[in-house]
């Protein structure tokens, strides 16, 4: 009588498996939230996971105060949904200086994101902090292992990784070290648009195409968001039919002209596109090909 | 014949619904490729991935951009940088660690981990190996079957991995010639069977060239088989084995939301469940009755294996982490010694007689392991004597855990018969293994219970058990101290008894050296004794360099909380070794004693014991003094 599982039967247990292994071991888990498609499929799972009780974790989101205004929206209406706790988490010395991406660049994400994302897992003790990423994201990704042990100073070592057979995981870890998990690990992008498709999944409404005002920056579709962000002498938004396939910092996410309204219109053309994801997203592209390998290894997500 | 990757982008771009459909209800099939550096693994994956259009337009142009900077194929692509993401592995040209790709055809969704070839980095091939339904073992046509064919083809086999593709790749460059091929596979068949494998199947490809890739090559006209794309998407997923297995779950977590609600969280590791089935929770052995099987979106009639569920019982039995629900009428059994085949994955040798962490399914144990029977050579397959296990070594050694495991033969399953081992003082994961079978002198040796316990003991001597443990370099004063400490006990009408090292040595402990491991069973022997004399009521006193926290933690376990009270001799080497009391710092200096610790064997320090003198500022005669008022009120 074996039935034999779909694939996204096998990528549902296995996410499942991973987030009660963790609940089971660390002393203190979080979620991180970042509003995402990504982060929509961890949640839900993690409702699967647990239920009848609420996922007995919180949900971070270290905010780096230029998410999309619709990203806000749906966090705070995810969250009460859910029933869980949401921790906001904005670095004080990044408020400060006020680091934005339009006059800082690289340091944006290094401060916001990556120093924020430190400095609330220390604030609150987290010893083990759920992640969406995927290993068809990026090549360096695709080496991680699912349990990914960070330093008492968030550092990864990828040379050094703990070996991870079957789907026995090894959580222990001295105080102050720290094991970053990626649940979705094996899930492709189709896979993770079909599941939000199959399970009705809420998502952030800059998914879909729609009239929106853009300029056009170094080869990239920016959306005008809100007032805050500086217009070049004479130039004027224009409306352009336009949507997401990934969601970050507004000023440093690219769009894509579209008219996909419905997930299988997003489906659609997302496997007919000829580039990748996360090809609109300026962070991958730091430092030659190693980008994301070394904002790893200091700690980024 | 139309390439598959046509007829699915044709269907996505008329129908995505139907598309949908189809792709919802595809299998999966988790692979790894393995071979040498030069066999050509990463263009065959590349082959893959682009064949299969997962390679995208701004992937391709770094990927063009990358071979011509730091490829190794000329001015062609290398699509070895493709599957290579670590910057190490790019700027050396080789594959460190698995790296896992995803791609599609209309029947089913592959991962696939791409393993490194070198022996240096086996640990990292048993770690893609350990979730693969599949392998392709690549072979270069031109060299046919070579050392590493036999080590990862042995690793495969060892790890469980029952369906073997033999690709005997590079064909173009040996003329397509089938003589060629047929000999390769006769030789491979000869080898395959010495270690057990009885299935493989054998295809000629070139991955370079697209030959029998994903569609069938003119240039071998006399190869009938599949391509490697049907093999694929054809082969049976699930193993035979798993069909009809009884059913397993090992509990996760214990869903407890409210006084009304208690369910057990697990993945189901084989079989299947239904409302009513009749269980039984092991290692406790109750039996019970599952109610309900809950989800999110309402309650199953049927869950299988492979699924994440919550289960219901009928009564309220004791069920927590680590134990395992099972089909009443077949249950799995209990022990706590095995025979076991373990791959060592760190650079810090196998301790034997060292405890462990031992993880299965998800229960968590401390273990020793014995000096293996052997370890096998993996290049000849050869049985060679091993003292230890060193970093990707393989060898058969028996293992006892301090508390029953729920099991079964690794080859009935691999959930219930596969274990990880966990350095206990840096967490590090050092080993995986295979359990085999259960040795029969543990299930008949039982405790005798005895009416005079531990308390009464302790009682009539008016005084709490204690050991206390001193540790410290030869020469800093630990059997003096002790010796002084034992006085005032003694004085104080304590019961004591004091163990000390070199007297040990000359009767319980006469058959043992000073090698790493003589030294770890010398200090567990005094260990068991200690606690034997603690459970007799005795205040025990010890006087051991015991140089390895390790061991130290070791007897701290064995006894109840707070019975053990480290007593840190802390006198510096050269304090130590300018006292020189036995002449023995001269003779190890001239190379005469080996393995002395604090010359050529390490001291590793406590770091936080409970009570530390220091030698070089006060004399014996204080220090016992310190210790006692250190140990006051001594109830």
């Amino acid at each position: 009588m074996t039935s034999t599982l779909t694939h996204l039967q096998r990528l549902e247990a296995e996410a499942i498996h991973i987030m009660r292994e963790v609940v089971a071991e660390a002393t203190r888990p979080v979620m991180m939230y970042s509003v995402g498609k990504d982060s929509a499929v961890m949640l839900h799972l993690a409702r699967l996971a647990f239920y009848p009780a609420p996922p007995p974790f919180p949900l971070l989101h270290v905010d780096t105060t230029w998410k999309f205004q619709e990203m806000y929206k749906l966090r705070d209406r995810m969250a009460a949904e859910s029933g869980m706790e949401l921790l906001v988490y904005k670095n004080p010395e990044a408020a400060e200086r006020g680091i934005n991406p339009f006059d800082h660049g690289a340091l944006h994400t290094d401060m916001w994101k990556t120093e924020g994302l430190k400095q609330a897992l220390d604030k609150y003790g987290f010893d083990a902090a759920f992640g969406g990423a995927r290993r068809d994201e990026e090549k360096s990704r695709a080496k991680e292992r699912i349990f990914s042990f960070r330093s008492a100073s968030h550092g990864w070592d990828p040379k050094n990784q703990r070996p991870e057979l079957w789907n026995l995981y090894n959580a222990r870890k001295h105080k102050g070290e720290s094991i970053r998990v990626f649940p979705i690990s094996n899930w492709t992008e189709l896979d993770v648009w079909q599941y939000i498709h199959l399970n009705n999944i809420p998502i952030v409404p800059l998914y879909f195409a729609d009239k929106r005002p853009t300029v056009e920056r170094d080869g990239m579709l920016l959306m005008v968001d809100d007032e805050r962000f500086p217009l070049n002498p004479g130039e004027v938004p224009v409306e352009r039919s336009i949507r997401f396939r990934t969601l970050g910092c507004y000023p440093l996410t690219g769009a894509v002209e579209s008219t996909a309204k419905t997930l299988p219109e997003i489906i659609q053309e997302t496997l007919l596109t000829t580039t990748s994801e996360r090809q609109g997203r300026a962070i991958d592209k730091d430092a030659g090909g190693a980008g994301m390998e070394i904002k790893k290894q200091q700690g980024y997500f | 014949m139309d390439s598959p990757t046509y007829v699915t982008e044709t269907l996505i771009a008329e129908d995505i619904d139907a598309y949908l459909d189809q792709h919802q209800h595809k299998t999966m099939l988790r692979f790894i490729t393995c071979g040498s550096v030069d066999d050509g693994k990463s263009t065959l994956i590349g082959r893959l991935l682009y064949d299969s259009k997962m390679i995208f337009e701004d992937q391709l142009a770094s990927l063009e951009a990358d071979s011509k900077k730091v490829g190794t194929q000329g001015q062609e692509i290398d699509f070895a940088l493709l599957v290579d993401g670590l910057a190490a592995e790019r700027e050396q040209g080789i594959t460190i660690d698995v790296a896992y790709r995803f791609f599609n055809t209309e029947k089913r969704k592959f991962i696939v981990a791409d393993c490194p070839g070198h022996e240096q980095y086996t640990r990292n091939m048993v770690t893609g190996a350990s979730t693969a339904d599949l392998a392709v073992i690549l072979i270069d046509a031109r060299k046919g079957v070579l050392v590493q064919t036999r080590r990862h083809s042995y690793l495969c086999h060892l790890i469980g991995i029952k369906n073997i593709v033999l690709a005997v790749n590079k064909m173009d460059l040996v003329g397509y010639d089938q003589a060629t091929f047929d000999a390769i596979v006769a030789d491979y068949t000869t080898f395959a069977g010495s270690i057990g494998i009885n299935n493989f199947t054998a295809l000629p490809l070139s991955g370079f060239k697209g030959d029998n890739i994903t569609s069938r090559s003119g240039n071998t006209p006399w190869y009938n088989g599949p391509t490697l794309l049907e093999q694929l998407e054809t082969v049976e997923v699930l193993s035979a084995l798993d069909a009809g297995q009884p059913f397993r779950l090992p509990v996760q977590w214990v869903n407890r939301p409210n006084l009304d609600f208690r369910g057990f969280a697990g993945l189901i590791a084989s079989g299947s469940v239904r409302p009513g089935d009749e269980v039984r929770v092991l290692p406790s052995g109750k039996t019970s009755t599952v109610t309900r099987i809950v989800t999110l979106d309402g309650d199953l009639d049927v869950a299988v294996a492979g699924q994440s569920v919550t289960l219901c019982l009928s009564d309220e039995i004791d069920c927590s982490r680590g134990n395992v629900i099972a089909a009443a009428d077949q249950p799995p059994e209990a022990a706590d010694q095995f025979e076991s085949t373990i791959v060592w994955l760190a650079d810090d040798a196998l301790h034997v007689g060292r405890s462990y962490w031992l993880k299965l399914a998800t229960q968590m144990v401390s273990v020793t392991v014995q000096q293996p029977k052997y370890a096998i050579n993996v290049n000849t397959m050869e049985h060679i004597a091993a003292k230890t296990l060193d970093l990707n070594a393989i060898g058969v050694a028996e293992i006892t855990t301090d508390k029953p495991l729920v099991f079964e033969p690794y080859a009935q399953s691999r959930t219930l018969g596969g274990f990880i081992l966990i350095d206990k003082l840096t967490n590090a994961t050092v080993a995986a293994g295979m359990l085999h079978f259960a040795l029969r002198r543990a299930q008949n040796v039982h405790w005798q219970a005895t009416d005079v316990s531990r308390e009464a003991h302790a009682a009539l001597k008016n005084q709490k058990p204690l050991v206390l443990w001193f540790t410290g370099l030869s020469g800093s004063g630990k059997s003096t101290i002790a010796n002084a400490v034992e006085k005032r006990l003694n004085l104080m009408n304590r019961h004591t008894f004091l163990l000390d090292g070199d007297n040990v040595r000359h009767g319980l402990n006469k058959d043992l050296g000073f090698t790493e491991a003589d030294r770890i069973e010398n200090i567990r022997r005094v260990g068991e004794v200690a606690k034997l004399m603690t459970d007799a009521g005795l205040i025990v006193l010890t006087a051991f360099i015991s140089p390895f926290r390790a061991e130290r933690e070791m007897v701290r376990a064995m006894l109840p909380e707070g019975e053990f009270i480290e007593i840190f001799v802390d006198t510096p080497l050269e304090v130590a070794e300018a006292r020189d009391v036995k002449g023995l710092y001269k003779k190890a200096r001239a190379g005469a004693l080996k393995n002395f610790t604090g010359i050529d064997s390490p001291y590793e320090a406590p770091e936080a014991p409970d009570i530390r003198v220091n030698t070089a500022t006060m004399t014996a005669e204080e220090a016992a003094d310190f210790i006692i008022r250190q140990l006051m009120p001594l109830k």
